[in-house]
């Protein structure tokens, strides 16, 4: 990654004409700004172009450069520009983007990790061609003095291959040693190790057989393994860590009138801090100065913003809508409620980890399995022959041929070529058992708000308004940045509304916006402000002069593919439950609209964690979808759950899965995936099964040639990769 | 069988060069994005004006 970096600013940035870039290198620049995207949409060659031309033409854009791999944009530019300017940029030309963090994105070593991986995994390749050549003409023949000469090459080319391309299983099989429990790099060194031994040994006595080909190809195998599983792992961590954190990493705070900024870790209790008109609340606290409106649908689920004035208590995490406030902190860091909800969290977690992973189950029956039949045939051969080198021989062939090579395949091959068809879709796995969950999944867990909604309001109906009306609300509503206001602005602009020409547009914080119009006044706002009743639902009231207040509601407005998912779940058998806090009108409009027979409305954090512990013990496993804060619990003590891109970063963090795009439809392919994917590592379990079925015998009866050993290996490796293909 | 003192040597440097060739590409990130370099090179945009 660095180094595409690298070669990013070493490049002319073909959108700038040629003198000017030199002008530009010629001075030396202030630092650049480097700004990475997560781009969901970008699948082909056109995609490439289409962006990076773009991203390129923007002003102050020095260079863009798309990784369709990790489907990630890489700007350098001005430091002046922002991620918040480019995001425009890719929507314009059709693709939905977000922020990521640069900072972490560079300071990862994952991809060291990887390269080594890479390279160990290339000198296994190289070392066992060439033995393999040396061994191919020993088996069609070579004799006496030749024969001991290329055994000894092999020797020669296997011990320091071995040496360096076998440290990740030797630093692992000693780390399960040292904690008494056995994984499956105790029998692969075993193998590896009893081998090479006996190979020697043959080898100084110039005997026949020699395993060096089987143990380089052996590793090779082993190591392709490793490197899939992590190829795989590392895209999906990399990308769902850096998407860049929603919480506030700095807060304003008043020092006798003066604005400072600093990290939120050092707000104390008593600070007075200042949060902006669409700033996050760093901290617990009470308002002690100005107006506004509230929006804490990430924290409860509540679609309706709040109402704040002085003397009202405000959590973490909830957004300030329309005017400054000022707050007296109350609690801060560890103590706030956004990090009770994090303990909850973790109390959930402990739980889940007990799950076993179909890899951990057959290695645990495997690995003693093999050692007991190895030394017994040791045992048998000794007692027999009465001779220990050929017993070790065919102890050593037994370890060879059992080796579990295609095991070690058998998952990483198909959770890469699962995540890879997944991540195309638009979802990220975080978890490796993610998958083998999600197959196990029968009952659906939706959040309404921000997870089945958009989390955006929809104008509900607007006949019972005159035109007059709606030119004086679209001008109105265009003094104000808040949600509804939006809602409202764009909904008449579909209707083709102008706006009325006010005098004195204001905008009065936590209340509304007003302004004369013909000399009357004329507001739109809260039912309290502009003298109406308020009802149940969301709603926006528009009063003129003395005239009675008239109505504008707002319904919750669908993310897209959100029925499309539910009526698949349905069609596929699963039961489908809506949690929300919001309240009872909301939820069931909404569970009427999808056709959801089962919800909960107003449910505490606490409510929907127990409810989904409570259908676990009843034998069911649940699927988790959500996005809030007061989802985490119960993301996190479900069987397996997902969160959107949007979500609290404490949500994506609990949950398994994510979803890169807006779309909620990809949701029911990733189940269809999953079980896909599960039955082709049974499937998988048993080809490599019935590979041992078949040479374990001829091993024990020590009929076991070399050949034999490669031939078994090799085949079922490459049957159980081309297997795990078919998902792709 | 004399040959075999031509052959072996070889074989093993043919072998060496092809490693080394291989670390090269792997220090040099051409492994970063398979994918999008796969359909980079049906791209034309810098066909007629190369890009440094």
């Amino acid at each position: 990654m660095s180094a595409m970096m690298g070669s990013a600013a070493s490049a002319c940035p073909a959108c700038l004409a040629a003198p000017a870039a030199e002008d530009l290198a010629a001075r030396a620049l202030p630092k650049e700004a480097r700004i990475a995207l997560s781009v969901p949409g970008v699948h082909c060659g056109a995609c490439i172009s289409t962006l990076e031309q773009a991203l390129a033409a923007h002003p102050g854009v020095h260079s863009a450069r798309v990784n369709l791999t990790l489907k990630r944009a890489l700007i350098e530019a001005d430091p002046s520009i922002s991620p918040e300017d480019l995001i425009p940029v890719a929507a314009s030309v059709g693709y939905e983007a977000f922020e990521l963090d640069a900072g972490t994105l560079s300071a990862t070593t994952q991809d060291k990790a990887g390269r080594d991986l890479l390279m160990r995994l290339a000198v296994a390749g190289f070392a066992s061609m060439n033995v393999m050549l040396l061994s191919v003409s020993v088996w069609s023949g070579a004799e006496g003095a030749t024969r001991d000469m290329f055994h000894w090459i092999s020797a020669a080319i296997t011990l320091p291959t071995i040496a360096f391309s076998g440290q990740p299983f030797f630093v692992n099989a000693l780390r399960a040693w040292r904690s008494k429990r056995l994984n499956m790099d105790v029998p692969i060194v075993m193998a590896i190790v009893l081998a090479l031994a006996t190979s020697l040994w043959e080898t100084a006595l110039s005997g026949h057989h020699a395993y060096f080909d089987a143990t380089l190809t052996l590793t090779f195998f082993l190591l392709a393994g490793r490197y899939l599983d992590y190829r795989t792992r590392a895209i999906a961590r990399s990308a769902a860590q850096e998407l860049a954190a929603l919480e506030v990493p700095r807060a304003t705070r008043l020092e006798e009138g003066v604005e400072r900024t600093l990290p939120v870790s050092e707000l104390r209790v008593g600070d007075l801090v200042l949060v902006r008109p669409g700033g996050r609340m760093p901290v617990d606290g009470e308002i002690v100065q100005g107006t506004s409106e509230i929006d804490r649908s990430l924290l409860t689920g509540e679609t309706r913003p709040i109402f704040a004035a002085p003397g009202v208590t405000v959590s973490a995490g909830e957004v300030n809508l329309t005017g400054p406030l000022v707050l007296r902190a109350a609690a801060v860091g560890q103590d706030t409620s956004l990090h009770r909800m994090a303990d909850l969290v973790a109390i959930a977690e402990s739980g889940r980890s007990r799950y076993t992973s179909l890899a951990d189950a057959a290695a645990k029956l495997y690995a003693p399995g093999v050692h007991i039949l190895a030394a017994l045939a040791f045992v048998r051969w000794y007692i027999y022959a009465q001779d220990a080198r050929i017993a070790l021989n065919i102890a050593a062939a037994v370890l060879i041929i059992t080796c579990p090579c295609a095991l070690a395949l058998a998952v990483p091959a198909v959770t890469t070529a699962a995540s890879g068809r997944l991540f195309k879709r638009g979802l990220l796995i975080k978890d490796a058992t993610a998958l083998e969950r999600l197959a196990q999944a029968d009952t659906v867990v939706f959040d309404k708000t921000g997870t089945l909604t958009a989390g955006t309001p929809d104008v509900g109906p607007l006949d019972h308004l005159g035109t007059r009306d709606l030119t004086i609300a679209r001008a109105l509503a265009d003094a104000s940045a808040h949600p509804l206001s939006q809602a409202l602005r764009t909904a008449l602009d579909a209707r083709g509304i102008a706006p009325a020409t006010l005098d004195d547009l204001r905008e009065v914080p936590g209340f509304g916006a007003e302004g004369m119009w013909q000399g009357r006044r004329v507001r739109l706002g809260r039912a309290q402000w502009v003298g109406a009743s308020a009802s149940a639902s969301t709603a926006a009231w528009l009063a003129i002069g003395s005239e009675p207040a008239l109505e504008i509601t707002f319904t919750d407005r669908l993310r897209p593919g959100a029925a499309e998912a539910v009526a698949a779940l349905k069609a596929s058998g699963h039961d489908v439950i809506m949690m929300s806090g919001d309240s009872t009108g909301a939820v069931e409009a909404l569970a009427q609209r999808l056709g959801i027979a089962q919800w909960m409305a107003e449910a505490l954090p606490g409510d929907k964690a127990a409810r989904i512990t409570q259908l676990q013990s009843e034998g069911r496993r649940v699927l988790m979808v959500g996005d809030g804060l007061n989802d985490t619990a119960a993301l996190a003590s479900a069987h397996v759950s997902v969160s959107p891109a949007s979500a609290l970063d404490a949500a994506r963090v609990a949950s398994d899965i994510v979803l890169l795009g807006t779309d909620l439809a990809p949701l029911a392919e990733a189940i269809r995936v999953g079980r896909m994917a599960t039955k082709r590592i049974k499937q998988n379990f048993r080809i490599a099964t019935l590979y041992n079925i078949i040479a374990v015998p001829l091993a024990v009866a020590g009929l076991c040639s070399p050949l034999i050993a490669a031939l078994a290996m090799s085949t079922s490796s490459i049957t159980v990769s081309l297997n795990a293909l078919r998902l792709k | 069988m004399s040959i075999l003192s031509y052959l072996i040597p070889i074989s093993l440097v043919l072998g060496g060069a092809g490693l080394l060739f291989f670390i090269y590409t792997v220090r040099t990130n051409q492994y970063d994005d398979p994918e999008g370099d796969a359909r980079r090179i049906l791209n034309g945009d810098y066909d007629d004006h190369p890009k440094r």
